[in-house]
């Protein structure tokens, strides 16, 4: 019963620990989708929605604001200062380059990844900043059935809460908003949607502001669970399996995606790792990322590209 | 816009050129090796931050060592090998006499440069850090691990447990787990470890977390079904405070887990908040506060506004830079009292730092008093001190809980005789023979 626990509770967090990778790996998707621009900046954005976050937060705190008013003012700083990042990089960098090739453009996001990086820590600081929205204790379930108990971290499940209630709400702003409908025909062809009136500058400031928030959200979440620092970044790294199994145009395919290199990952941490060596989940999500790739080059839930030769 | 362009080339090369220190035929050069950015700033911005504070108040209050002033330069290397390497030799052959002296502050960059310091004859001050068997002068003659090596730690660690759990024969069939970062850094403490649990008959188990550290789920979920005795952490950066996080998580007891001495500062706990209570670290022999030297800092550095220290002066890291630059100073005091009071280079610093001599009163009149305790160095030992205290985190300060222990040389010696062995045999090094030293 020891085992079964153990691997119960092994695969719960992984899945939930996928979920919180997926909220990363959302903002990748809907760039993406309406752009056709893969977003390195996005675990910058993560960094730097939530450094302007807990800095906010903390200054107003210590100005005697109570602390639930000091975090909606926090959350409406940091997403002004999401919307003038996403103006800037609209404005300086993606606008000049409109038309240009497809690595042009995702060169010019790793730039936008150095600099965003730099800017959030010379403007707010380099150290931990200890963000406390959630909270961080942990459920023992069936007590009765297994020794101590399967424990749920309560970080997680709020994580898990957050994601559906994010893709409900991008699915409701994709189907049934025009700008949402103007986003999708951007994605399908842009200079079919130029002819019709869409303007690809105002779309594309959209699409980024967007992907701002969900880096907001998801800085939320990281942030409670890690401290707000530099090694948020580091969590584009985990997007990128997640993309790669889900697909990069699929707002499911990210959570599924998710879902599956989080367990993957601690499964094999816990029950491959202690036979060579440990310290193997870092690499093992492109493991199988690179199966997924041999058998499904477009990802499980991608767009097939068919094109004439 | 074209004139904007120009404006901004023009400003850019100039902040470029006065970036590198001017530099006069009587200032001695040290380079500073430091992690302001990126994953580990943290912990290395107060580090940093102390280091330079020393050498500036070298300048500020006794006009340079012996007159001799000091010019440094900083060199970001992001706790990175590679960028290590490149400062490494940007920096190398600065000034009248090149780089006195480097402090990587990474077990990782201290591999790198153990490789290239013979060839270029600079020494490598790796103060509590780097490779445990350098403390072998004969094999390692460039490498300076004073004050503790990681062996010194592991060993201290285990004689810590022994006590709380009553004496050594206590530790049978016992269990004790090391969390470690995956790194060169991480690995150092484990055969330390393994020796100690084969004397004394307790399970030691390795559990390695990767790079940066900010996921642990699966490791301490793997300690919440073990339940061994006690959790030794080996982490840095946010490493530690994602460890301390996911103990409190899995309900495993914070003071049944005892940090390495890179695991026992502030920016370690304090992200983790009340989870961190009752926490345990080893320090290497200094921890936080103030001593009569943080008195001249206040008057001749940081009063005068030249420091860049803010909430970390006389923090537990900030300190240890402190020190650290204050082992470099008078291991250049020591050299010009044989080569004379001008710039030393690498090759008469590395014979200051064999004959330093830190006595209990040269100690006190530096104003390190209760930081350190008496350092000895020579040809055959270069780490010349084997104590280490234990700390631990009240929820707001840290508290000294334990006396100075000894590191069993009984255990230790032997270890850092065989592998330095080993290492001059790969390398093809043959031995210096100490006794003709002067």
């Amino acid at each position: 019963m020891i085992g079964l626990g153990q691997f119960l509770e092994v695969l719960f967090s992984g899945l939930l620990s996928g979920v919180l990778y997926s909220l990363v790996a959302l903002g990748f998707v809907l760039i993406f989708k309406a752009s056709g621009v893969f977003n390195f900046a996005q675990g910058a954005m993560v960094l730097l929605a939530g450094l302007a976050l807990v800095r906010s937060l903390d200054f107003l705190v210590a100005n005697g604001f109570p602390f639930w008013s000091a975090v909606i003012l926090g959350l409406l700083f940091a997403a002004m200062i999401m919307a003038i990042t996403a103006w800037m990089v609209q404005r300086f960098v993606l606008g000049p380059l409109i038309n240009q090739d497809g690595l042009t453009l995702f060169m010019a996001t790793i730039g936008i990844t150095f600099v965003l990086e730099g800017a959030a820590q010379m403007i707010f600081g380099s150290d931990v900043y200890p963000l406390r929205l959630f909270p961080t204790d942990a459920w023992f379930l069936f007590e009765g059935n297994f020794p101590g108990g399967l424990l749920v971290s309560k970080i997680d499940v709020w994580g898990g809460l957050i994601a559906a209630v994010l893709v409900a709400g991008l699915a409701v702003f994709f189907q049934r908003t025009k700008t949402g409908r103007a986003l999708r025909a951007v994605a399908d062809d842009h200079a079919a949607a130029q002819s019709v009136g869409i303007s690809l500058n105002w779309i594309w400031f959209i699409v980024w502001l967007v992907a701002g928030l969900v880096a907001l959200v998801a800085a939320t979440v990281w942030g409670t669970k890690l401290g707000v620092q530099f090694s948020i970044v580091f969590l584009a790294l985990k997007a990128l399996p997640v993309l790669i199994i889900g697909g990069f145009t699929s707002v499911p395919g990210a959570i599924v995606g998710g879902l599956i290199v989080g367990a993957g990952e601690k499964l094999a941490e816990a029950y491959l790792g202690p036979f060579i060596g440990g310290g193997i989940e870092y690499w093992f999500a492109y493991v199988l990322a690179l199966v997924v790739l041999m058998v499904r080059p477009q990802g499980l839930y991608g767009e097939r590209i068919i094109e004439r030769i | 816009m074209r004139k904007l362009t120009l404006a901004l080339a023009a400003f850019a090369v100039g902040a470029t050129a006065s970036t590198g220190p001017a530099m006069a035929q009587n200032e001695q050069f040290l380079p500073s090796l430091v992690y302001r950015t990126g994953p580990y700033a943290p912990n290395g911005i107060p580090f940093a931050n102390g280091v330079a504070d020393y050498w500036t108040l070298i300048n500020e209050r006794d006009g340079g060592i012996n007159g001799v002033k000091i010019v440094f330069e900083e060199c970001e290397t992001g706790y990175a090998t590679d960028k290590g390497v490149e400062c490494y030799e940007r920096l190398k052959g600065k000034g009248p006499t090149g780089a006195g002296y480097f402090s990587p502050l990474s077990t990782g960059i201290t591999f790198a440069l153990t490789e290239k310091v013979p060839g270029d004859k600079i020494p490598l001050l790796t103060m509590g850090y780097g490779r445990s068997e350098s403390r072998n002068g004969a094999v390692f003659p460039w490498n300076f691990v004073a004050v503790g090596s990681y062996w010194t730690a592991a060993d201290v660690a285990i004689q810590h447990i022994a006590k709380e759990f009553g004496g050594f024969d206590k530790l049978k069939d016992k269990k004790i787990s090391l969390v470690y970062h995956d790194s060169p850094y991480g690995k150092e403490p484990i055969a330390a470890l393994e020796a100690r649990a084969k004397l004394h008959g307790f399970t030691f188990k390795g559990i390695p977390v990767t790079h940066p550290g900010v996921e642990q789920k699966s490791q301490w979920l793997s300690i919440r079904q073990d339940r061994p005795d006690y959790v030794l952490l080996w982490g840095w950066g946010v490493m530690n405070s994602t460890a301390i996080k996911e103990a409190a998580a899995v309900g495993y007891p914070r003071d049944k887990v005892m940090g390495v001495w890179w695991s026992g500062a502030e920016p370690d706990v304090t992200p983790a908040g009340d989870q961190s209570t009752g926490y345990k670290a080893l320090m290497l022999q200094h921890g936080a506060g103030k001593a009569k030297v943080h008195a001249d800092l206040e008057k001749h550095v940081i009063g005068k506004g030249k420091s860049p220290t803010k909430d970390d002066f006389a923090q537990v890291l900030y300190n240890r830079g402190l020190l650290n630059s204050m082992l470099g100073v008078e291991a250049i005091r020591t050299a010009m009292k044989k080569y004379g009071n001008k710039p030393m280079t690498g090759e008469q610093i590395r014979w200051g730092f064999e004959n330093l001599n830190l006595t209990a009163d040269r100690i006190k009149e530096l104003g390190f008093e209760g930081m350190v305790s008496p350092i000895k160095l020579s040809c055959e030992d270069h780490q010349g001190a084997d104590v280490a205290r234990v700390q631990q985190w009240d929820g707001k300060n840290w508290k000294v809980i334990s006396e100075y222990y000894t590191a069993d040389r009984k255990i230790l010696d032997p270890m850092v005789k065989d592998a330095a062995a080993k290492y001059a045999a790969e390398k093809k090094i043959t031995p210096r023979d100490c006794s003709k030293e002067s």
